[in-house]
């Protein structure tokens, strides 16, 4: 067991390198175009040339990749080029705020599509069934900027209920949380219920459930005994996994919202070509995906016998 | 490898045929055929589009014109409106399913290619390729999509061809991972030993003993992956980095209206509902295959 | 002592179960009349589609959405069970009438521990606290024949062997002392030593807790061993019935007898008593004839008389015996039984294949982890070891095993799906033991061919028959043309018995019997000298077994092929095999010609396997040797001898410590074992006949 874990861990270490080389390739090998950026495309080659050998891009390519990753594990990212500020100043309150929106997010997102995909799955074939199935086809098949359209054009333009952008700049408003928060629970719970389901249903046919009612339990035994501890650990995962999935839609939904997310300032950092930020934003997101990966793997681990109490001999 | 004669083929019939037979077990299963009528609608959208009667979908006409009202000389009738820059909606509408369908198209095939490939190979030669090839396919998806779009069209640029590489990127380690599992299970069955047993080579056992078993799931994925890609293509035009303009996008359009508020409503809910039933029909397609498959 | 305890404790009446598909209704079983007594242990043996299994799901009510009993009754002790509601089923079920099931592993649930899985039972029917419920639980693992029952109590399904579960099912089953014990297949798929030990307990069981048993499976050895009386199914009805020595001393059935006529018997052999298949297939539901299901293929069938719906009657002579058939009384069995055809036996030919202290072994890897540390986390698991065997023309070699034993290695290895570690095999002149099948020769590859077991997964799901056939015929280069191999493909479906327009066939129109003749059609493509068969027939119906094992004899006595074949069943092995191997944990432990194997001297492993053969002829006895302990697991293999852990004639520690010798006898008979060869050779036979000098019982068509 715990040598899976470091295995993995292993695995997520090595990702994270080569991610981080990957990407410093792709952005910082091309030293006068990075130059161009930092400087505006109105500089001269020889200002560029200068800036060049005075921030020490002429040295090796592999001694300067060291000491960007030795200056990020301490937290140290660089500056921004657009907003001419460290980068760490900018990325960590962003970060706070997506938190806050990812928080919302699982806190709904969770007990509705676990609940409704094990009640689905005890009664498969039912109405209700039917109707969870129709539901998350319908929320899946609506991309996040479409149903923010819907949204905002029944809850702001018609009925005036709630602002169309969560800016917050007049601090702290919940009611601008309600629209992004519920953008990304819509798309997000029809996959997690339907997942629940399959997996609840193929638990109730299965032999053991057969042996629990034929020995005479009541019901409830046979569902919450017996049914959930094993058909909840795919779901679990899933779960897990959807954090990477999180961090890709709240890009979209915090343009949208015009919110002080991570996801926007990644996507500005884009727009703008400003190399370092992107850098930063772009390992954070990797890094919390593939950490969600590792947590996702061990957690499966641990919750299934079989591989938990792995007999050496078999 | 024995060259094969046409006949001795058998049943392995060419693929367009072996479809259109198999449309006709689509009857099995309404959803199926709900998903494909959706489909077929906006097919049929995108192949008529240059004969249907519609306006020049980048002709500035009239700002911001609602639904079913009718031009200042009373000559067209703008079914959906206007958008701010005065282009005829409905046009820009099916003008943009033309372009989303055959780039999705274009880009899921290209996934496609490259993940039953990896995937193959991954799964029945194992070994270092395995180790190679699903070393590669995590770390690409270890990406946030999004993120791995950002990053990858803001190097390369925002061509149709970059798109399809950057959807390449992102869907062609997922549908490794599906075929290279697939894989894993069936080379243990009898029919793949027997085959080894007289001597096949691995490109035979690759593609006429695994990949035809493995149509099923495979099938079922790919309508989700179009849908998938459609909304990652209308994503990234939302997000300003689809394909260029003026060419409508509907994501494109979406962002564009989005600040005039109220007064462009209906620029902003049209697209939104196309693009939405769109996927729909791709997943209300796959969800009756899944249902074909398993009862059979 | 009244009415109450004569009533039986399960009354079926008319009882009339089906299903209803989207393809519309299929009954399952059909006016099925079955009484049990308390007490009483009732075999109900059929294969499969007769709807066995139908009726325990009937009576424990658990048909699913599909199923439902649409006529009859079924009464448990009085109480008509067909129209009680959930509340008071669940009061019954697990606490009077409880079910043991075919798998065991899947019929415990996988996350909790066995002990919390068994005490729910008193806790839940009798109201018992915590701790007493521990103590029953613990009590009856332990009477159920499981050693170490607190390590057992606490350990999750997948930590047990298969006995070891299936033990604990049947602990689980019996905890509230149930009237009536349901047993569905229960040791089908078990290691038949395994097996052994189970159906000891299940016997046993009515004895110690006095509870009636109904014994469902496929197997008329088993019912014979267990039961005191037995119903033969066919298509959702009885078709025979009563006490099991009475019904398996003179069937009257005429599908009863077939069945028995298709099964080998321990004592037979192929040229004496050849094995009769019933023809024709079993009728779907909605293809069953109006009058006698049995009657499209029966041989006695009269116009007039079968073509009415068929009754119960008892028999004159002994009314506890009931058949359903108008004819039974009239058919004359005795003059029905033909003579043995003739079969001149020849003489093996020269050897063909030759196998040299070969090894195979398998690497686990210690994985990156271990690599990185530097240490060595490679475990060996030695799946053949020190193997010598020769194999002649037209002879015919049976492996014999059970699971694990590396039998199935071996057969990969010699067909070159895996290289040996060491050691040589030579066919046909060639050294080909380190040569993967890819680098062999083609003429090597077209004469060295393999049936395999699973006939669902022998043939490409995706493809035509016709397709997959051409192909094998085009690689071995036995036609060049289109028309040449077409030919060929015909010749090959006519070989097999198979009507020529199957070319065009997918498998999946095809039964199970049926892909795997085409499995043979495909082994045969290259016209091969030697065919490895790996289970050919183990998951074939009984009456299909007798069809595929007749062609396959039949083939190879034309051809003078040598066939290798591999199996657990050691009747069919006597009935086929001119020399059998005996494999233990990768070893062959005995080889020789097979009436020299099957009669003593024998091998201890040998004898346990010979009597844990389920015996259907009333007239053979056997003598009882059941293993204790499990199979030692190939990652930790027993020093010495591998069999010493089991082993119910050890002799102490040379045992343990030193790998036995091979002891030789006549014949080319060889045994790996440490008793001295006159011990051996002074044993009894573990199965004869109770009168030697009396023509056997067994019918004859």
């Amino acid at each position: 067991m715990l040598k899976l874990a470091l295995r993995r861990f292993g695995a997520m270490v090595l990702i994270m390198a080569v991610v981080s080389f990957l990407l410093f390739l792709i952005f910082e090998s091309d030293k006068l175009a990075v130059a161009g950026k930092v400087l505006g495309p109105y500089s001269s080659l020889e200002q560029r040339e200068l800036w060049l050998e005075k921030e020490g891009y002429n040295r090796p390519f592999l001694v300067r990749y060291g000491e960007w990753v030795a200056d990020a594990l301490r937290g140290d990212f660089g500056q921004s080029i657009r907003f001419k500020a460290p980068v760490s100043d900018l990325l960590w309150p962003r970060l706070a705020n997506t938190a806050i929106l990812a928080g919302l997010v699982f806190a709904l997102m969770i007990p509705l599509s676990l609940t409704l995909g094990v009640l689905a799955g005890m009664r498969e074939g039912s109405l209700l069934d039917r109707l969870l199935s129709f539901l998350s086809i319908g929320t899946t098949s609506i991309p996040e900027f479409a149903s923010a359209a819907f949204l905002v054009a029944l809850f702001v333009f018609e009925l005036r209920w709630l602002p169309g952008t969560s800016s917050m700049t007049g601090g702290f408003d919940w009611r601008q949380l309600v629209l992004p928060v519920a953008v990304l629970v819509l798309y997000d719970f029809g996959y997690v219920a339907r997942m629940t389901r399959a997996s609840m249903a193929e638990v109730m046919t299965s032999p053991y459930i057969r042996t629990a009612v034929l020995k005479g339990l009541p019901r409830h035994r046979v569902i919450l005994g017996h049914a959930l501890r094993n058909a909840l650990i795919a779901p679990f995962t899933v779960i897990v996994l959807q954090l990477n999935w999180l961090l890709s839609g709240v890009i979209v939904v915090e343009v949208f919202f015009a919110y002080k997310g991570f996801g926007a300032l990644l996507y500005e950092a884009a727009m703008f070509g400003d190399i370092y930020l992107i850098e930063a934003c772009t390992m954070v997101a990797v890094f919390v995906a593939v950490f969600s990966q590792f947590l996702s793997d061990v957690g499966y681990t641990l919750l299934n016998p079989r591989i938990r109490f792995a007999r050496e001999g078999g | 490898m024995a060259v094969r004669g046409r006949r001795d083929r058998g049943e392995a019939v060419p693929l367009l045929a072996a479809a259109l037979r198999s449309l006709g077990v689509l009857r099995e299963s309404p959803v199926a055929m709900a998903g494909a009528a959706i489909l077929f609608f906006w097919l049929a959208m995108a192949v008529l589009a240059p004969l249907l009667p519609l306006a020049d979908p980048n002709l500035p006409l009239e700002p911001l014109r609602p639904p079913l009202s009718v031009s200042a000389d009373g000559t067209a009738t703008f079914w959906l409106g206007t958008d701010i820059k005065g282009r005829d909606v409905l046009s820009r509408l099916i003008w943009g399913a033309r372009r989303v369908l055959v780039w999705a198209g274009l880009a899921t095939l290209a996934a496609y290619l490259v993940g039953i490939a990896m995937g193959l190979v991954a799964g029945y030669r194992g070994g270092w390729w395995d180790e190679i090839l699903s070393f590669v396919a995590n770390l690409l998806l270890s990406f946030p999509v999004m993120v791995l779009y950002i990053v990858v069209i803001t190097r390369i640029g925002a061509s149709p061809l970059n798109i399809v590489l950057a959807v390449t990127f992102a869907s062609a380690p997922a549908i490794m991972r599906i075929v290279r599992g697939l894989v894993l299970d069936l080379r243990t069955r009898d029919y793949v030993l027997a085959a080894r047993a007289r001597g096949e080579g691995a490109l035979w056992i690759m593609l006429v003993e695994l990949l035809p078993n493995a149509r099923g799931p495979l099938l079922v994925d790919a309508c989700l992956r179009m849908g998938y890609t459609t909304i990652a293509l209308a994503t990234l035009g939302f997000l300003g980095l689809g394909l260029p303009p003026p060419d409508p996008d509907w994501g494109a359009m979406i962002a564009e209206t989005q600040p005039m508020g109220a007064f462009a409503g209906h620029a902003m809910v049209f697209p939104a509902l196309a693009v939405s039933s769109l996927v729909l029909g791709f997943n209300l397609l796959a969800d009756g295959l899944r249902e074909i498959s398993l009862r059979d | 002592m009244g009415a109450s305890a004569k009533r039986p404790i399960l009354a079926c009446e008319g009882l009339g179960v089906s299903y209803f598909t989207r393809a519309g209704e299929v009954p399952a079983v059909v006016g099925f009349d079955l009484a049990i007594a308390r007490g009483e242990a009732v075999g109900l043996v059929g294969e499969s589609g007769c709807g066995k299994s139908t009726v325990a799901l009937a009576v424990m009510r658990y048909l699913g959405r599909a199923g439902r009993i649409v006529a009859g009754s079924i009464r448990f002790d009085g109480r008509e069970l067909t129209t009680m509601s959930e509340r008071e089923l669940r009061r019954i079920r697990g606490s009077r009438i409880s079910m043991v099931y075919q798998e065991p592993m899947a019929s415990l649930n996988p996350s909790m521990t066995v002990g919390r899985q068994l005490v729910e039972v008193p806790r839940y029917h009798a109201g018992a606290g915590r701790a007493e419920a521990r103590e029953r639980a613990l009590d009856i693992l332990a009477r159920v024949g499981l050693p170490d029952t607190r390590r057992i109590f606490s350990a999750y399904p997948h930590e047990l062997s298969g006995g070891q579960q299936q033990r604990v099912v049947i602990a689980m089953a019996l905890l509230a002392d149930p009237a009536l014990l349901l047993l569905d297949e229960p040791t089908t798929a078990l290691d038949v030593t395994v097996e052994a030990g189970i159906v000891d307990l299940i016997r046993g069981v009515a004895e110690r807790f006095g509870t009636a048993i109904l014994y469902i499976s496929h197997n008329l050895g088993l019912i014979r061993e267990t039961c005191d009386r037995v119903a033969v199914m066919y298509a959702g009805q009885v078709v025979e019935e009563g006490p099991v020595t009475n019904v398996f001393a003179g069937m009257r059935h005429p599908y009863a007898r077939g069945l028995f006529a298709a099964i080998p018997l321990p004592d037979s052999d192929r040229r004496a008593r050849p094995l009769r298949p019933i023809p024709g297939q079993l009728p779907l539901p909605h293809e069953r004839p109006g009058g006698c299901f049995f009657g499209p293929r029966c041989t006695h069938y009269r116009q007039g008389t079968c073509d009415r719906e068929q009754r119960m009657r008892p028999l004159d002579a002994d009314p506890g015996h009931r058949v359903r058939c108008a004819r039974q009384a009239e058919i004359a069995w005795e003059r029905e039984s033909r003579g043995p055809e003739p079969r001149t036996a020849e003489g093996p030919g020269p050897v063909v294949l030759e196998v040299h202290r070969l090894r195979k072994e398998y690497e686990l890897d210690g994985g990156l982890f271990a690599a990185l540390t530097g240490r060595d986390g490679t475990r060996r698991i030695a799946a053949n070891e020190g193997l010598d065997l020769v194999a002649r023309e037209g002879e015919t070699l049976a492996i014999v095993g059970e699971s694990g034993c590396g039998k199935s290695t071996f057969a990969k290895v010699l067909v070159g799906l895996e290289p040996a570690t060491a050691g040589r095999i030579t066919f046909e002149g060639r050294e080909i033991a380190g040569a993967p099948v890819e680098t062999r020769p083609p003429e090597i590859v077209a004469h060295l061919q393999m049936i395999f077991q699973n006939p669902s997964e022998t043939l490409n799901p995706s493809h035509a028959v016709g397709f997959q056939i051409a192909r094998v015929v085009r690689k071995f280069g036995a036609a060049r043309n289109r028309a040449q191999v077409r030919r060929r493909v015909y010749e090959l479906l006519d070989l097999v018995k198979l009507p020529r327009a199957f070319f065009r066939r997918r498998p999946r129109q095809l039964s199970g019997g049926q892909k795997q003749r085409i499995g043979i059609a495909r082994a045969f493509a290259g016209d091969p000298r030697l065919v490895v068969a790996d289970e050919p027939v183990s998951a074939l119906d009984v009456s299909v077994q007798a069809a595929i094992t007749g062609l396959l004899t039949d083939i190879q006595r034309r051809r003078r092929t040598t066939l290798l074949f591999i199996s657990h069943d050691l009747s069919l092995v006597h009935y086929l095999a001119d020399r059998v191997a005996v494999m233990y944990l990768g070893r062959i432990v005995e080889q020789g010609p097979t009436g020299a194997v099957f009669a003593p001297p024998y091998h201890p492993y040998t004898e346990a396997l010979l009597s844990a053969v389920p015996l259907a002829d009333p007239g053979l006895v056997k003598r009882r040797i059941l293993l204790e302990g499990e199979l030692p697991s190939a990652l930790d293999p027993p020093a010495g001898c591998p069999f010493h852990t089991r082993c119910p004639r050890r002799i102490g520690s040379v045992c343990e410590e030193r790998e036995p010798p091979l002891r030789r006898f006549d014949g080319d008979h060889r045994i790996l074992c440490h008793l001295p060869a006159e011990e051996l050779a002074r044993g009894r036979p573990v199965i004869r006949r109770r009168h030697p000098r009396e023509p056997s019982h067994i019918p004859l068509r």
